[in-house]
């Protein structure tokens, strides 16, 4: 003889079990692991499939028609390759390319040297080591939209606290120089930024890097008589090496499709000097509204992002096997 | 009796060049990275205009090279 259910919930979920059809409750018990794991991971495939896959299979198709977004009703034909010729043998694009290369370049050289040493100065735990790295972590928290706002203050020729600190570290007049406005500063400053916001994401990732090195390898090393600068080198940088490698990834993605900071601190200008790749591909889409040529042109990028991932991933395996 | 590894390794002799995993997967990577050289630097637009091509060859014979059993 069964006990009758006691508690509220055992009473509740009797009724469930009564409520429940008997074919249904034959079908769900009968389910495998298999067919239980399908149903879970089935919503993500299905959101997935939607926002990423056919978006991308959708721009394939498009960069090789003539549509115009701004013309919906327009009969859309097949152009060939014709989209791909345009673009690439353009040369304001190949100008844009050229600036990314740019920008991305030395944004990550910046953004490695700095993340790292910060990482190696907080992994020493001295007094407070906590708290300092929460401070440097703000920057990364803070959304794009702020920084670029704030920062284009900053930059104010005549009450911009940056041209006041340049000037008191170089005697140049505040006022006599414009970050935004130069056609040979402009660069710099969105570096400038790009590296303050994320240097700290960059130590973040040495850092669970070095933290990753046992200690008993620098007792052997000490042992031994290795000097720090030796330490360095043969243990610090070849343990943290794979880290690193991660966050040059990371970041060498995420700078290719760059474009808030730019759109708000220089809108691509003076000139089209800050255009990169991703501001032109946005006036194609939206100013001249040449849909099917900014396809091909967002195609190019993708394959350029996936190829140099999948070199990347090589790379790293080989660095994780040694 | 034959070593089974002297066996595997008559087996990889055998095995032709463009089979290899190893070697195509340089040779891709070469690709990968020249295409890449060729859509960002700022010498000649006609590498520019080739960049494409070369970027997705590489990346294409990457992803069928690396299926190959090691």
């Amino acid at each position: 003889m069964t006990d009758a259910p006691s508690t509220i919930a055992e009473r509740s979920a009797d009724m469930l079990a009564r409520a429940t059809p008997t074919t249904i409750a034959v079908r769900v018990r009968g389910l495998s692991d298999r067919a239980i794991a399908w149903l879970f991971i089935t919503p993500t495939i299905a959101l997935l499939l939607a926002i990423n896959i056919f978006p991308l299979i959708w721009a394939v198709y498009l960069s090789f028609t003539n549509f115009r977004a701004n013309r919906p009703n327009a009969e859309v034909e097949g152009v060939g390759l014709r989209n791909y010729q345009r673009v690439l043998n353009d040369p304001d694009i190949w100008i844009a390319m050229q600036t990314t290369a740019h920008f991305v370049f030395w944004t990550i050289l910046l953004q490695m040297i700095i993340g790292f040493a910060l990482a190696y100065l907080i992994d020493r735990k001295f007094r407070g080591h906590a708290f300092w790295t929460t401070v440097i972590l703000i920057p990364m928290m803070l959304s794009p939209a702020v920084v670029g706002n704030f920062w284009r203050f900053l930059y104010q020729p005549q009450i911009g606290l940056f041209n006041y600190i340049v000037s008191f570290f170089t005697g140049i007049p505040p006022s006599s120089f414009e970050m935004l406005g130069s056609v040979t500063l402009a660069p710099w400053a969105i570096i400038i930024v790009d590296t303050w916001m994320w240097a700290p994401y960059v130590m973040l990732i040495c850092l669970a890097g070095l933290r990753s090195i046992p200690d008993y390898i620098y007792e052997a090393a000490e042992v031994d008589r290795a000097s720090a600068w030796r330490q360095f080198w043969s243990i610090t940088v070849p343990m943290a090496l794979p880290f690193i490698m991660l966050a040059v990834l990371f970041r060498g993605i995420e700078n290719f499709k760059m474009f808030d900071m730019v759109m708000l601190l220089t809108g691509g200008g003076p000139g089209s000097t800050t255009e990169v790749a991703s501001i032109t591909l946005k006036r194609e889409a939206f100013e001249s509204w040449l849909t099917g040529r900014s396809s091909a042109f967002a195609i190019i990028l993708f394959v350029a992002v996936f190829g140099l991932a999948n070199i990347y991933v090589k790379a790293l395996n080989k660095v994780k096997q040694r | 009796m034959t070593n089974p590894q002297e066996m595997t390794h008559a087996a990889r002799q055998k095995r032709p060049f463009f089979l290899r995993r190893g070697p195509m997967e340089n040779i891709a990577t070469v690709l990968i990275a020249a295409g890449f050289l060729m859509l960002f630097q700022p010498f000649l637009l006609a590498l520019y205009t080739y960049s494409l091509a070369m970027l997705l060859a590489g990346t294409v014979l990457f992803i069928i090279v690396s299926k190959f059993p090691e």
